[in-house]
């Protein structure tokens, strides 16, 4: 499960397939966006994306969050890995359909095992969001500190 | 729900298409499987399964099983979700089931597991709160 090299920016197959885009930023933060798309709809009576796409563009972007957090460079040096342990997604309302979910990310606290991230999920006005999330990931540093 | 409903309301489901779910009907409960597709591959080092895949699997599960289970009601939906990640989704089938632990008139609390060859070495928990009206 290791990996001595510091992580790659590789596009997750996942990401590529679902259509995401995700985006580093400073300090913690990581935002991503989900474009409509008919095949990825969960309810044929109204077009209303599937639940579970949004679920990947947020694990995504909180995942992300965590690197932006960990390393501000965004070298990746010293940390090896990262893994979910716990996401919590509140649904506020149904995605409009045919416009884009636009998820941001911010790991607010890391620990030296642990990190916490808090995101929101919308479709144009974040006061009015579609989800809102709270994550915790566990941390594999790859320096002995 | 006979199986062929329960494929029915399926093939209705684009999403459903799109992460190649599939559900079987025994003895009344509802056994879900996530044939392995590149595609669902999150973190390609290791190989693992993305985590969002897992999350929505599993949410599906939960949906379909309150559908089987009460046919008449309107198309849940989701109102929240905890999802809690135990062990890397290798690129293999993962299987998973629902329990629903209550329904009430408009809430129903569902649990489902997620594992991949071992039943008692889950991969995933999935617990969470659906409206389920009339």
């Amino acid at each position: 499960m290791t990996d001595p090299e510091p992580l790659k920016m590789q596009q997750a197959p996942q990401a590529t397939a679902i259509g995401m885009t995700s985006a580093p930023g400073e300090n913690g933060v990581a935002t991503g966006t989900l474009p409509w798309r008919e095949n990825l709809v969960g309810d044929p009576s109204t077009g209303v994306l599937a639940g579970g796409a949004v679920t990947t563009l947020l694990d995504h972007i909180c995942g992300a969050s965590v690197f932006s957090a960990l390393s501000p460079d965004g070298s990746r040096e010293g940390v090896q890995s990262i893994a979910t342990l716990d996401l919590r997604i509140d649904y506020m309302r149904a995605a409009t359909p045919g416009k884009t979910v636009t998820g941001r990310a911010h790991c607010y606290r890391v620990t030296r095992s642990i990190a916490f991230v808090r995101a929101i999920a919308h479709d144009g006005d974040e006061a009015d969001p579609v989800a809102t999330v709270q994550a915790a990931f566990a941390v594999n540093r790859g320096n002995s500190a | 729900m006979t199986q062929e409903e329960l494929d029915a309301a399926l093939a209705a489901i684009p999403y459903v298409g799109f992460l190649g779910v599939k559900f079987e009907l025994t003895d009344g409960t509802v056994l879900a499987r996530l044939p392995f597709q590149e595609k669902l591959i999150g973190n390609v080092h290791l190989p693992a399964l993305h985590g969002g895949v897992i999350g929505a699997f599993m949410e599906l599960t939960a949906l379909m099983a309150l559908r089987a289970a009460e046919p008449l009601r309107r198309q849940p939906r989701t109102i929240d979700v905890t999802i809690e990640y135990l062990r890397s989704g290798r690129p293999v089938e993962t299987l998973a089931e629902a329990h629903i632990f209550k329904v009430g008139r408009r809430i129903a609390n569902v649990r489902v597991e997620a594992w991949q060859g071992e039943r008692d070495k889950p991969i995933s928990a999935l617990r969470g709160h659906f409206l389920v009206e009339a």
